[in-house]
């Protein structure tokens, strides 16, 4: 009989990234499986639900949840899980805040069916037939889960003891989680967010950093940044201002904007706003004497207009999550 | 018979779902492949920035990030009206073969392998990779490992990320190669040939060498006379990265080669109301169900299929195993080029040719002396407002299609994934098994769920990609069924 705690990884509506970071721990992964039961991960092992589901309460010390919740079967699952577990980790962007799928709360779920199954360039449906919960065929009837109409965080359906951010968590981020656990180091208070910083992306970033003034936004594909040069301060809309350390700052090292994927900054509760907020203080509207409040105004406005999906800029990640929610209500 | 409900919980596990009916004699009368996962990209993605796409369709799946990242800035490279510089190509092209070299190296010997490395008939418990370490050694195991990582060491480095990268933008690439990177990456490539050499071998020994396992692989029930889809160069070679799509009918005949930006006119996706995903096939031969052969519009897109398109191997190494392969299983060459092998579990052999060609072309570009040309980026001047990008992913061609408004913001999206062109194919494979294995109501049980897992599983399928959804080794539920629509057996793993 194997005394060592039990850990599980399970996955509701998700990508696949976050196991295959996990994986990239490369041979850390035997230390995991030297200090824990790996016990249930449909990813990589045989084990089912009903295997849980004889477990007693808190029986597993730790599951790493990830994926968001899509449908019904996720939110059951995601209830399963947190009755079985002693620790329930939200693992990843997806079951953390939505991740980039939330977006998806900013349309119905009459227009996905719409988009996919009865107006797009290759399908070919004259009867306009839609996928449905039941469906009676000749030989008898077939079952689906239906889809939900929004997008739900982790937290939003049972309690969360802690957050791993990042899309997907780096493997080494991701490491230095399971290494405390294994050391049974003391946890944070609950609701913590785990494998990340106290700061922002910029902490991490070696670009060169001076007094941010803008007096116009470009897009990526406008613009080839210089390499050395803070890529806000050169007018792209580089999220690392507005998101929690803990990546080693990848995208600007490729000259890419951080588009936010580790969310919002510890202390922060909403990544956009935040981002709106310090854009704010950055722009540069020109010389402001004797205009009228209304032409900053308009001027301003001019500037941020050049943005135009703020949701999918400010919100790319973390949406479902975000005190705007979407659109769509539960 | 005593019914047997299925609680909806049971559903949980399973993301792949199969139902097999029976008449009141016990055979088959038929069988139904559903999955049971959505997500949405091609909705949510409409009022988004186009030159976000690379990045966003990245999390379709996580496993192959890097087609959908590499097939979307192809078609923004269209949408913005522009040509990437050579330099660029070349990179995008370097890393997506490191990407492919991974990814058959996973599906290998992680994922479908196991079923034909460690033995179609060993219990379920030692088909995996571990029981593949049995086989293969530890010095094999460590070998995929490495393999791995030195990859996504590339990947991270050229692409900024090992998983969900954000390099690549609407003419060109974010980050130019310096010199100490090429040597690196040159040598990581020379280590990957040696790496499918010595897969191809081991590929020979376990399976080749063993006359029952040749026996399964001729079997007739992985057997499917279909169309076959694939990319190809200006020599009707194999290409991942970009060229035209070629389709051969059963016999091998060329039956279309088109422009993939010409995808809707040959193209067509069916809806079930019984499944979130759609079957596409072929529009000019038309949907006549579930069943193969020259008259039915159903078509494969995979390893096995890109070689079968091809009149040849563009590298040296991978053209010798090429015609081997060909040689080794009868097929004739027709008009100078072999006939197609319509024995699915092929596949895998197929997929080791490819690794072996993926690393053959990674060192041919990291030892292209334009490789490291610090110009890697055109500026776009304009917004055409619809571009088609297509590549290889792994598992099948892989089309994204969007179009825009003048401010470059998306008003549509379609895409058509590598797994999903697979659901047709997959879904007479799975008939196929179940017909076989079930008759007169005998149901082979143990053999039943190996087969039809091996049926499928040749083609790797990512139902991430396909649904948009999730990943990986599948869950699996069969319902086998009574006439009178009853389920009078469930197997599931
Ligand atoms: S957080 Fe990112 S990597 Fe993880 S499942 Fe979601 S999309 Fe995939
Ligand atoms: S805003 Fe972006 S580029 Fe500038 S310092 Fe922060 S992370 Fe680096
Ligand atoms: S730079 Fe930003 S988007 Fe890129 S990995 Fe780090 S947190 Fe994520």
């Amino acid at each position: 009989m194997s005394v060592k705690p039990k850990l599980s990884m399970y996955w509701a509506s998700a990508c696949g990234g976050c196991e295959i970071s996990l994986v990239n721990i490369n041979e850390k992964i035997l230390d995991v499986a030297a200090n824990f039961d790996f016990y249930f991960c449909p990813c990589l092992l045989d084990t089912k639900k009903k295997d849980i589901e004889v477990l007693k309460d808190d029986e597993i010390a730790i599951t790493f949840f990830n994926g968001a919740i899509r449908t019904e079967e996720n939110e059951e699952m995601a209830h399963l899980m947190r009755k079985k577990s002693k620790l329930l980790i939200a693992f990843g962007s997806c079951s953390y805040e939505g991740c980039i799928p939330g977006l998806s709360n900013l349309h119905t779920k009459a227009a996905h069916f719409d988009s996919i199954y009865l107006n797009n360039p290759s399908v070919d449906n004259p009867l306009g037939i839609v996928p449905k919960p039941e469906t009676t065929v000749p030989e008898g009837v077939l079952t689906i889960p239906a889809f939900y109409e929004r997008v739900k965080t982790l937290s939003q359906v049972v309690s969360v003891d802690y957050s791993i951010p990042g899309c997907p968590p780096e493997p080494k981020q991701i490491w230095n989680v399971i290494e405390a656990l294994i050391e049974g180091k003391a946890l944070p208070p609950k609701g913590s967010i785990l494998g990340a910083g106290n700061s922002t992306v910029c902490i991490e970033c070696e670009r060169k950093k001076e007094d941010k003034k803008i007096s116009r936004f470009y897009r990526t594909y406008e613009i080839i940044p210089d390499t050395e040069t803070c890529l806000l301060e050169q007018g792209l809309i580089c999220m690392g201002i507005a998101t929690s350390d803990g990546c080693g700052a990848l995208c600007p090292k490729v000259n890419m904007p951080c588009t936010g994927c580790y969310g919002p900054p510890a202390g922060v509760l909403d990544q956009g706003a935040k981002m709106v907020a310090a854009l704010g203080s950055i722009i540069d509207i020109g010389e402001k004497k004797g205009l009228s409040e209304d032409e900053l105004v308009r001027r301003a406005d001019h500037i941020i207009d050049s943005i135009p999906d703020y949701s999918g800029t400010f919100y790319k990640y973390s949406l479902a999550g975000s005190i705007l929610g979407g659109s769509r209500k539960a | 018979m005593k019914r047997i409900s299925i609680d909806p919980i049971t559903r949980l596990e399973g993301h792949g779902k199969i139902e097999i009916f029976l008449n009141d004699d016990g055979d088959v009368v038929n069988t139904y492949f559903q999955v049971p996962e959505l997500r949405g990209f091609e909705q949510f993605c409409v009022g988004r920035l186009a030159e976000e796409m690379p990045v966003i369709t990245n999390r379709i799946c996580g496993v192959c990030p890097e087609a959908h990242h590499i097939a979307s800035v192809k078609a923004l490279d269209k949408l913005f009206g522009v040509t990437p510089p050579d330099a660029a190509k070349k990179i995008r092209e370097l890393l997506y073969m490191a990407f492919f070299v991974t990814d058959h190296t996973t599906h290998f010997y992680a994922l479908g392998g196991p079923d034909f490395i460690v033995g179609p008939d060993a219990p379920p418990s030692e088909r995996n990779i571990l029981g593949v370490i049995n086989k293969v050694g530890l010095d094999a195991a460590k070998k995929v490992i490495n393999c791995r990582a030195r990859n996504h060491h590339v990947l991270e480095m050229v692409g900024g990320r090992g998983i969900h990268l954000p390099a690549g933008v609407p003419g060109g690439w974010s980050k130019s190669i310096n010199e100490k990177e090429r040597a690196e990456i040159a040598a990581i490539a020379r280590e990957n040939i040696d790496f499918a050499l010595f897969s191809l071998k081991a590929f020979d020994d376990i399976v080749l060498k063993n006359p029952a396992y040749l026996d399964i692989i001729t079997s007739d029930i992985y057997v499917h006379n279909t169309y076959y889809m694939g990319l190809v160069d200006d020599k009707n070679r194999v290409n991942f990265y970009d060229g035209m799509v070629r389709v051969v009918d059963p016999e091998g005949k060329e039956f279309v080669k088109y422009h993939p930006s010409d995808y809707v006119s040959h193209i067509a996706e069916r809806v079930e109301e019984w499944s979130y995903l759609k079957y596409p096939y072929l529009k000019a031969v038309g949907w006549k169900g579930f069943v193969d052969g020259i008259d039915s519009g159903i078509y494969a897109a995979s390893p096995l299929s890109r070689l079968n398109v091809s009149d040849s191997m563009p590298t040296a190494k991978a053209q010798e195993h090429f015609e081997r392969m060909y040689e080794t299983l009868g097929s004739k060459k027709v008009n100078g080029r072999y006939q197609p092998i319509h024995h699915r579990l092929v596949t895998h052999w197929a997929r080791l040719i490819e690794l072996l060609y993926a690393s053959e072309r990674m060192l041919e570009l990291a030892t292209d002396p334009e490789i490291t040309s610090p110009n890697v980026r055109v500026i776009p001047e304009r917004i055409v407002g619809k571009g088609i990008g297509c590549v290889e992913a792994p598992r099948g061609t892989l089309t994204h299609h969007y179009e825009s408004d003048d401010r470059g913001v998306l008003t549509m999206v379609n895409m058509i994934v590598g797994t999903t062109n697979n659901y047709a194919p997959m879904t007479l494979s799975i008939k196929r098994a179940a017909e076989k294995l079930i008759t007169k109501g005998k149901i082979i049980e143990q053999g039943l769920l190996n087969k039809i897992e091996m049926a499928f599983r040749l083609y790797d399928p990512c139902l991430s990609c396909a649904t948009h959804s999730l990943p990986g080794q599948m869950p699996l539920i069969v319902n086998i069924r009574n006439a009178d629509g009853e389920v009078i057996r469930t197997f599931s793993r």
